[in-house]
Formats: C-alpha cells, structure tokens, sequence
C-alpha cells in the first residue's frame, strides 16, 4: 500500500514540476524558435517550430548589421566582469580582515558594510549622478563599475566573511609559522578554499548587474557606453515593426547570461546550502 | 621585535578598499540626498534649506499627493500580490523538489530559476508579445480549448494591468524563494525526518508540522527581501509601460515615479529637490519595514541549532 501511495505521489510531484517548467521556460522558448523564422511564418501560427520552408535568418542578419549589437556586449562584458572582479576581491579582503582579527570596532565595522543589504543603492542616484557629473565620469564604464562595486559589496562581505570563519584556524597559524605574511595567507591559502562561496557571490552579484536598466540609462546613456540591457531596449524602441530583428536581438542577450548561469549553477545551490546550515 | 604591539597594518589594508568605494559611493550618496530632500530653490535659482516642505508638498499638495499616494497604493498591492502568489508557489515547488530521490531535481531546480536571471527587457517585451491581443499567444491558446471570452487585452486595462504585471514579475521571481526555501529544507538533519516518521507523520502533515516551522527563518528572510525588492522596483514597469506607467498611471509605483520626477518627462522638467523627497520616503518606508521585520518578527521566530 505505501509502495502504491509513494508512486502516486512521485508522479504527482513530477506532474507538477514539469508544469512548472513549462510555464517558466514557454516565453523563453517562444522567442527563440520566432527568431528563426520568417517574418510570415511569425505572425501566420507563433508557436509552430522553424522548419526548413519557414527558416529564416533575417532577423540575425539585421541585428549583426547593426553593428553596434557588438560594442554593447562589449560593454556589458567589460562592466560586469569588472564589477565582478571587484567584488570578489575587494569583498573577500574585507570579509578576510572581519573574520580572521579581532580589533576595536570589528562588530560595528560588520553591521556597517551589512546596511547596504537592506537599503537599495538606487535611493542615492540623484547624489551618484552629481557626483559622476563633478568628476566628469557621466558617460564612461567606469561610472557603472564603481557603481556596481558598491552595489555587490555588502551581500558579498556578509557572505564571504561566514564562510572564512570556517577556515581551520590551525592551516592559517602553520602558514604564520613558516613566516608567510598576513598577505600571502589570505591569498594563497585562504582564497581558494572559498572558492564555492565566491561562486555563490559571483551569481548573485552578476545576474543584477547584467540585467541593470537603471544606472545604464541615468549614468551612461551614451552610444559608445550602452550595454546590452540598455541597446536591446532602445531597438526594441527603434525597430519596434521589425520583429525578427528584435527577436534575434533578444535570442542573443539570453545567451551570455545563460551560459554563466549554467556554469555556476552546480556551484550556486551548494554554496546556498553551505551558508543556510550555518 | 622593536615594539611590542606593532600597528597592524594589514588589517586596514584588507578594509580599506571596500570601505572607501562603499562609503563614497553608497553611504555618502544615501545621505546626500536624504540631505538635497531637504533643500529647495529659491526664487534666484540659490539652493536653501526648507526643512520638510518638500515632504509637506508630497504628502498634501494635490500636484504632487495624488500621483504619490497612487503610487504608494500600487505599490503596496504589487507587494502583496507577490506575498500571496510567488512566495505560496516557491515554498511549494521548493517543498516537492526536496522529495528525497526525486530524479531530475536538478533539471527542474535549474529550469525554473532561468527566469529569474533573463533581464527586465526580454521579460517585458515577451509578455507583451504574448499577451498582446494582435499577434497575441494567449488568445489563440485560450481559443483552443474553447475558452476565448476569458481573453482581455489584460495589460491595456487600468482595472487589469498592475495585476498583470506584478504577476508576470512573480513568474520571474518566483526562482529566489524557492532556492533559499530549498536550501533551508535540505539543512533539516534526517535524525529529525526520521524521528517524525517513527512517530507515523509523514507526507503533507510532515511538512505542516515539521519542516514548515522549522523553516519559518527563511520565509521571514524571503519576505523582507521581496519588500525590498517591490518596493525598489522600477525597470520591468518601464520596459512594458515606459516612464508615464500607463494607461493613465494605473501601474505607477513609486521607482517610476522618482524616475519621472527626477528626470521630467515629456514636458514636465526634472525636479531634483522632489526626487529626492520621494527617495527620502522610499527610504523611510524600507527602512520601517526592515526594521519590523528585525525587531517584531526576527526576534519572535525560534531558530533550531542542530
């Protein structure tokens, strides 16, 4: 009887799941099999497959004439893997200095870099944006990178700094024995043994800042400047009847971000569990 | 050794370059305009302390109150429009994934937070493109299984279309709580599953009485998370409904609002004083309730150490 019960259930659950799925993954679908197909085809049944008599690359051939499609990417390449870099680095010292010595103010310290957790650094853009005006920055990467430097930072202190204090404290005094500086202990033995939480950071503070429409648009605007996020909206704007070339362009901002997410994914969950057993 | 307690150096090295970034470009700026929501013009143009006028103009004055109190109003039911259906619909579909030898769980997991990682842009325009009654994916579904009345153009309404689009956000979003709530139940220790079926509670009355209070810290942390992120929100109201929020600012929340005041819109020019004031109350009403949540409800919620 129970063996009956829990197959009726595994079913169920699996029912469920995969409805789910479907229900999460059907627009990303319909964009992509639209993308390929002509301009007819798209408007006579959208959800039919692209077939060989409806085939079409148009879209794409738009996109890529463009031209400019490349430099966003570019862009958003350089702004996020920048960011990120920053992040994990200047996060993991941070995180390295709360967790390992103990001084005056380490606590206070602590719940300092924790605010920008809960309070969104969006309610300060009006004084960002006369900050980047006064140091002529409006318009450049640059502007963005530090932004999203400061954006990243709280979540991957609070996070990196509970996975360091589980690092053996005996591997870190045997380092200081053998006369490695405070430096070297951080970078060549405590660093890599955080490398699942700095994935778990790493996702986190890059799926926000790819996909960031806010500052692009206050901060960088300009031409040479927009990343991707911000190009495919002005398309979207521009070429609002051409739609095979909007889905293509679209098709083509899902790839990068997808294919990172696969990559960590494995990484993500178990760095997720690590911190809730804490 | 010359000194006995050298000044540990390395420790304000390790700090330095995250405290200075997040200070210059976070704290100071928070601050910065919390302080310019103070200030106003005056009739030559020159910067002057007002004290709470700006707030007084927000909250009374008809120009601004009626747009700000609309806002506030959307806002609160794009919240509780997520609290009611994406966190429910997380803890649940985290609840079946954690059957234990569930096959495919990591398939599922992964598939179900793509969402989540696709940008406001593409989420915005292929709701549009499915709702749309022209091209329209979901007139010709609901058609085929003969349920076409159903079929309005949901997002051109003004009863209809903030409902819509906190819903279309709950799709995307819904990926979060079920990570963290899927997270929190693997922690539970097996001695403590096993215990509970020892004492013949399993299935659905397991999890109400068992798994469920014991993850009660994690759906506190979603909720305040998903208070901070609605009532930040901006970008997917913009990419579907651009800066006016229509039709007729049925969808304005207070993100689109602070953009359209700081920034002027059509004709209206952008009023840095006001934006501040109304990220002055947006951050006023975050903090509120994350203090609510760290002081009322943090604080009451037992935590289990295993």
């Amino acid at each position: 009887m129970s063996a009956r019960t829990s197959l009726g259930r595994t079913i169920a659950a699996h029912a469920i799941l995969l409805t789910y799925t479907m229900i999460a993954l059907f627009p990303v679908f319909v964009i992509v099999i639209n993308s390929f197909k002509s301009r007819k085809a798209i408007f006579a049944d959208p959800l039919a497959l692209p077939m060989p008599d409806n085939f079409d690359l148009v879209g794409y051939q738009t996109v890529l004439k463009q031209g400019d499609f490349f430099l966003y990417f570019q862009n958003s390449l350089i702004v996020t893997v920048a960011s990120l870099f920053f992040v994990l680095l200047f996060g993991a010292m941070a995180a390295f200095a709360l967790s390992e010595y103990r001084f005056k103010g380490n606590t206070l310290m602590g719940l300092y870099l924790a605010l920008g957790i809960m309070i969104p650094i969006r309610l300060g853009t009006v004084a960002i944006l006369e900050i980047m005006v006064a140091t002529g920055l409006v318009n450049t990467l640059t502007a963005l990178i530090l932004v999203y430097t400061a954006q990243g930072l709280p979540l991957a202190v609070f996070i990196l700094a509970e996975f360091m204090k589980s690092v053996s404290h005996d591997l870190k005094n045997a380092g200081r024995i053998d006369g490695l500086s405070e430096y070297r202990i951080f970078f060549t033995l405590v660093l890599p043994l955080v490398r699942p939480a700095m994935a778990t950071v790493a996702v986190f503070t890059m799926i926000p800042i790819w996909n960031d429409l806010w500052f692009p648009l206050i901060l960088a605007p300009a031409e040479h400047t927009k990343t991707v996020t911000l190009g495919a909206q002005v398309f979207i704007g521009q070429f609002v009847t051409n739609w095979n070339a909007v889905l293509a362009a679209l098709s083509l901002a899902i790839v990068p971000v997808l294919v990172l997410y696969l990559i960590f994914s494995r990484q993500l969950i178990r760095g997720i569990t690590a911190g809730a057993v804490k | 050794m010359a000194s006995r307690k050298p000044v540990r150096w390395h420790i304000a090295v390790f700090l330095a370059p995250a405290v200075l970034v997040y200070t210059a470009l976070m704290i100071i700026p928070l601050f910065g305009t919390l302080a310019q929501s103070l200030m106003n013009k005056d009739a030559t143009g020159e910067r002057v302390f007002v004290g709470l006028q700006n707030f007084a103009r927000l909250f009374g004055d008809a120009i601004w109150s009626d747009a700000f109190w609309n806002a506030l109003a959307n806002n609160t039911w794009f919240f509780v429009i997520h609290m009611l259906v994406q966190n429910p619909i997380g803890i649940a579909l985290a609840a079946i994934l954690s059957t234990p030898k569930l096959r495919m769980a990591a398939f599922y997991r992964t598939a179900i937070f793509i969402p989540t990682i696709l940008s406001f842009v593409i989420v915005g325009f292929v709701w549009k493109l499915i709702l749309s009654p022209i091209w329209g994916i979901a007139p010709g579904m609901l058609d085929a299984v003969g349920l076409k009345f159903l079929f309005a153009p949901w997002l051109g309404r003004e009863e209809t279309a903030l409902t819509t689009l906190a819903l279309v956000s709950v799709w995307q979003f819904v990926g979060i709580p079920m990570m963290l709530i899927y997270a929190a139940l693997l922690s539970i220790p097996d001695e403590v599953i096993e215990a509970a079926e020892m004492d013949g509670i399993t299935g659905w009355s397991q999890f109400w009485k068992i798994k469920l209070p014991l993850i009660l810290p994690s759906i506190g942390i979603i909720s305040i998370l998903t208070f901070v992120g609605n009532f930040n929100a901006f970008d997917l109201i913009y990419v579907a409904q651009g800066a006016l929020a229509g039709p007729d600012f049925s969808t304005d929340i207070l993100g689109t609002f602070l953009y359209r005041t700081f920034f002027g819109f059509q004709l209206q020019l952008g009023d840095p004083y006001m934006g501040s004031a109304i990220a002055g109350s947006m951050f006023g009403i975050i903090l509120v309730g994350v203090c609510i949540y760290l002081f009322g409800i943090q604080t009451r919620l037992r935590r289990y150490q295993f």
